[in-house]
């Protein structure tokens, strides 16, 4: 294997481009005043919920990085030449051989003494590994199946959706074939099908969601394509010369902007739901938090009861979702020119 | 004068209620032709439904679908505009011919910069910087009367009023100096006060500029105040084409001395208003014959029987009804109300 094809390589060059990204995006944000001012009042209205997808995302962004060398070679369960991330080697070899409460100085079972006896603020899991870990480590894999699967799908559903509603006749009764097609088929069987035939892993997962979950945005992108196509100035962008690319382009797309935000938000909380469901059902992606809820339904019928494996999981669930769903809406109430108000 | 659009036997049609067949096709515009010259105003005047839309849309080739020009020559500069190809046809709209929509409300984007919009009009047609363009929109904006045009390049749309609104499009129209500007009832969204400063607007630009203007509208007012020449259209055909001046002082057919007679500021004061009766038949459901013949109070055995031929008069009239002598000879001309009264009475 060449030393450039190794997935922990791909991962450091992904989050690279994602920070480029992110440095361009501020500058264009800075450099326009409509941006910086939307990103002023978005700042204003959701704080709590900004901070907190911030912490998900950096946490995230640490678990993206990993290298290889540096590690205490005599600790136990560490493999010498892996590659590890940030994240992993803060916990690295913390683990235990059981199920420890959080800051037990004991095994939940038995009474054994720990390893690193209150040193795991959420606890261990059964084969004794630290619950906060795995906790963090999830927040990679939510955000990649969220931002990965509507890079997918939005993009699909707006090529259709507006194709169809703004050039109409065979390529609209093309598209409707395919929506109705789709929309015939029980969604979950069909995830489960296009996952069996690609294999399992984060990409097919995403790619199954992606191509599942378009057809709502595709059907509302068509019928808000439509209403605008008839509106006056479209009409105007066609008498002064414009090709239809541009009209496409310059009016449809930018009118379709709040839709389109909106529709990530929600599509996003979604499709991380989407994925516990398909963890539930033993298809997921490795590491997620749906695989630890699964994981933890068996814990809830023990005696004593072990709760922290599902709470953890349950609440980053639940906080990165509702994150997600204030900010969209603050997002929305900011972009769309309707509700925007009069500079003062 | 040199002819700049001439419009001939226009027809275009939009599938029928029943099915795709191309004979369930309806002519909505049926046989129009008309000329317009440099710097000139011609009206096109008509009800709702009467096809001048669609005539000036086919014009431009933007019939919106179903709907397509059938026959008929649409000769720009000589150029028959119906035959370009669509990169052709490109270049000509918007840098030769522009137009203007009726509702300001709707016709920008409401999420790009006036100025921006403006700007790119001229970017689409003229390979000129942005800067550069810039400043033509600046002195654009103050000609069409937009105060503090610099402050208003950098507006959205939802910041400026109405007529604020339709003076942007005039300027987005008339940025890349256009011959032609086909004006869609530029005032009818507008107030009554900011309706007399956009036409004062259009008459002052037609006259420094030259532009010719194709102004449709239902308001005979707007007509008197600005048309050089009035075409008067009724269920997709023209049924009377005069000079301002004749049609309102001595109109031929009998559905303009209707209209005219319709309105208020023209009819005696006190007196009950004239009204046409019935309304204007649905594309489709149009008689056989004279289109007007079962609304018209005049009419007579051919009226129903046979599409009534062109009469010709001074000063490049035309009147299509059967009451008007085809030929300009003899006494017909001028007096030609009077003379067809003994006529009318003999048909009844």
């Amino acid at each position: 294997m060449t030393p450039s094809l190794e997935p922990y390589l791909i991962s450091n060059l992904a989050t690279l481009c994602l920070l480029v990204g992110l440095a361009f995006i501020v500058r264009v944000v800075r450099r326009s005043r409509l941006w910086s001012e939307a990103a002023t009042s978005l700042w204003r209205r959701r704080r709590l919920a900004l901070c907190v997808l911030g912490v998900y995302f950096a946490i995230a962004l640490l678990d993206s990085v990993a290298w290889k060398g540096g590690v205490p070679e005599d600790a136990v369960g560490v493999l010498p030449n892996a590659p590890y991330s940030a994240i992993d080697r803060i916990f690295l070899g913390s683990s235990e051989s059981s199920y420890s409460a959080p800051f037990a100085e004991v095994e939940f079972y038995g009474g054994r003494p720990l390893r690193y006896p209150g040193a795991h603020p959420l606890g261990t899991d059964i084969i004794g590994r630290d619950v906060l870990f795995m906790a963090l480590k999830g927040a990679r894999v939510a955000l990649l199946i969220g931002a990965l699967t509507s890079l997918i799908a939005i993009p699909l559903a707006l090529m259709f959706g507006v194709g169809a509603g703004y050039f109409g006749g065979r390529f609209d009764d093309f598209v409707f074939f395919l929506i109705s097609t789709l929309a015939s088929m029980p969604g979950l069987l069909l995830l489960i099908a296009l996952i069996m035939a690609m294999g399992r892993g984060t990409l097919s997962v995403c790619v199954a969601l992606g191509v599942t979950s378009w057809v709502g945005f595709c059907r509302l992108s068509r019928a808000e394509t439509l209403k605008l196509r008839e509106l006056d100035y479209v009409r105007a962008a066609r008498v002064l010369g414009v090709s239809e690319l541009g009209i496409i382009f310059r009016h449809i797309l930018p009118n379709l902007a709040h839709l389109i935000v909106i529709t990530f938000v929600l599509m996003f909380s979604g499709l991380v739901l989407s994925e516990a469901v398909l963890s539930w059902l033993g298809i997921g992606v490795e590491g997620s938090w749906g695989q630890m809820i699964d994981g933890a339904r068996n814990e809830l019928s023990r005696e004593p009861i072990v709760w922290w494996n599902i709470a953890a999981a349950g609440s980053a669930l639940f906080a990165l979702i509702l994150a997600v769903n204030a900010v969209g809406d603050a997002v929305r109430d900011v972009l769309d020119p309707r509700t925007l108000r009069d500079a003062p | 004068m040199s002819r700049l659009l001439e419009i001939r036997d226009l027809r275009t049609s939009f599938p029928g209620e029943r099915g795709r067949g191309p004979q369930a096709r309806v002519h909505v515009v049926d046989g129009v032709s008309f000329d317009l010259d440099r710097g000139e105003v011609l009206a096109l005047v008509g009800e709702s439904g009467s096809g001048k839309s669609i005539t000036a849309l086919s014009a431009l080739r933007l019939v919106p679908k179903p709907g397509r020009v059938v026959s008929g020559e649409v000769r720009f500069e000589g150029r028959n505009l119906l035959e370009l190809s669509v990169g052709e046809m490109r270049r000509i709209r918007g840098k030769r011919i522009a137009m203007i929509f009726q509702e300001p409300m709707t016709a920008l984007n409401p999420v790009l910069r006036v100025g921006d919009q403006v700007v790119e009009a001229i970017q689409l047609h003229e390979p000129v910087s942005r800067a550069v363009a810039r400043d033509r929109v600046r002195a654009l904006f103050a000609e069409v009367g937009i105060p503090d045009p610099e402050d208003r390049l950098d507006a959205y749309p939802h910041q400026l009023s109405g007529g604020l609104k339709q003076r942007v499009m005039i300027a987005m129209a008339l940025s890349t100096r256009p011959e032609i500007l086909i004006a869609d009832e530029p005032t009818t969204a507008l107030d009554v006060t900011i309706q007399a400063q956009i036409l004062g607007l259009l008459r002052n630009l037609q006259r420094d500029r030259g532009t010719a203007i194709l102004l449709i509208t239902h308001d005979l007012g707007i007509v008197n105040e600005l048309a050089d020449r009035v075409a008067v259209m009724y269920a997709g055909r023209l049924v009377e084409l005069a000079p301002r001046t004749q049609l309102f002082s001595n109109p031929l057919h009998p559905y303009t001395r209707g209209l005219l007679a319709s309105i208020p500021a023209l009819a005696t004061p006190g007196a009950r208003l004239h009204e046409i009766p019935g309304v204007v038949p649905s594309a489709g459901h149009w008689p056989t014959g004279c289109r007007f013949a079962p609304r018209c109070s005049e009419r007579f055995e051919p009226c129903e029987a046979q599409d009534p031929a062109e009469a010709t008069r001074e000063g490049g009239r035309r009147v299509y009804c059967h009451l008007i002598a085809p030929s300009a000879s003899g006494a017909a001309s001028g007096a030609t109300s009077a003379l067809v009264r003994p006529h009318h009475k003999g048909g009844r």
